[in-house]
């Protein structure tokens, strides 16, 4: 017999490894997606993408203007990747980035973070990765519960209804 | 589409119980909506549901964010009114479509 009852995802752990733009709002907008959804959810930034909750960064994140081939110019020209190495292009790009975005209702990155914080979910810090970037506890967003190992992470990822995401 | 019986009225809902028309919505009928999820809504409750009401008569999008930002309520206080469903429930009991944001 045909098994059709549903088994609703229960905790989302996503791991966030790089630093650019695009690649925190994505794990920013799937960790908020998880807890709007009533999903238990925990976050953890590592390397890079320590970027995401450093103070100092994260407000300020950039999309890369060279070796991205999706890059394209207002239009939909193609980006010469020349002109993506000048400088102030991949900043004034990144800028504009964020404000298309503002206008779709996506916040800053600060703002972001408090979001998924006032429904519950978990911010965390790789220990080996802020070492290795010499940070400290306070370098980092209030938003953050603490700083913890990979292994602490696995152990809250525990349950047969959750998933690991890696962006 | 499917026909429920809410609050003694029989109502068209979409499949996952969002009304179809908001105009037959009345506070009985949120009333009723909130005690199946399980929420006893207060008066604060209504001032958030109107408000969502405005906003979707008015044809605007709605966000939690942007919902935070009314003046009537802060994101953590949408979680408090509607735990584990701060727009997708507060948009069934009020009687309004589905929410197609994805903040």
């Amino acid at each position: 017999m045909e098994i059709k009852e549903k088994k609703p995802l229960e905790k989302v752990c996503l791991i966030c490894a790089k630093g650019s733009l695009e690649d925190v709002y994505a794990s920013l907008v799937m960790a908020n997606g998880a807890v709007m959804e009533g999903i238990e959810t925990n976050v953890f930034f590592t390397f890079f993408g320590l970027d995401g909750i450093t103070k100092k960064e994260m407000n300020g994140l950039h999309t890369a203007t060279t070796g991205n081939p999706a890059m394209r110019m207002p239009g939909g020209l193609p980006f010469p990747t020349m002109l993506g190495g000048l400088p102030g292009v991949e900043s004034a790009v990144s800028s504009m980035m964020r404000k298309q975005m503002e206008a779709l209702d996506m916040p800053p990155v600060d703002e972001f973070l408090e979001m998924i914080t006032a429904g519950g979910g978990k911010i965390y810090a790789c220990k080996l990765a802020v070492d290795m970037f010499k940070l400290k506890k306070e370098d980092l967003s209030d938003e953050v519960s603490a700083i913890i190992t990979i292994g602490e992470f696995y152990e809250m990822c525990d349950g047969d209804r959750t998933q690991i995401i890696f962006t | 589409m499917a026909l429920k019986t809410i609050a003694g009225v029989e109502l068209k809902v979409s499949e996952d119980g969002y009304l179809d028309d908001m105009s037959q919505w009345n506070e009985e009928i949120a009333k009723e909506i909130a005690k199946e999820i399980g929420i006893e809504l207060t008066p604060k409750h209504f001032e958030v549901l109107n408000h969502l009401r405005e906003k979707t008569a008015a044809k605007e999008g709605l966000t939690i964010r942007s919902v935070g930002k009314s003046g009537i309520i802060d994101v953590k206080g949408l979680y408090v009114l509607f735990p584990k469903g701060p727009l997708k429930f507060s948009s069934k009991i009020a009687g309004i479509p589905k929410p197609t944001s994805c903040i």
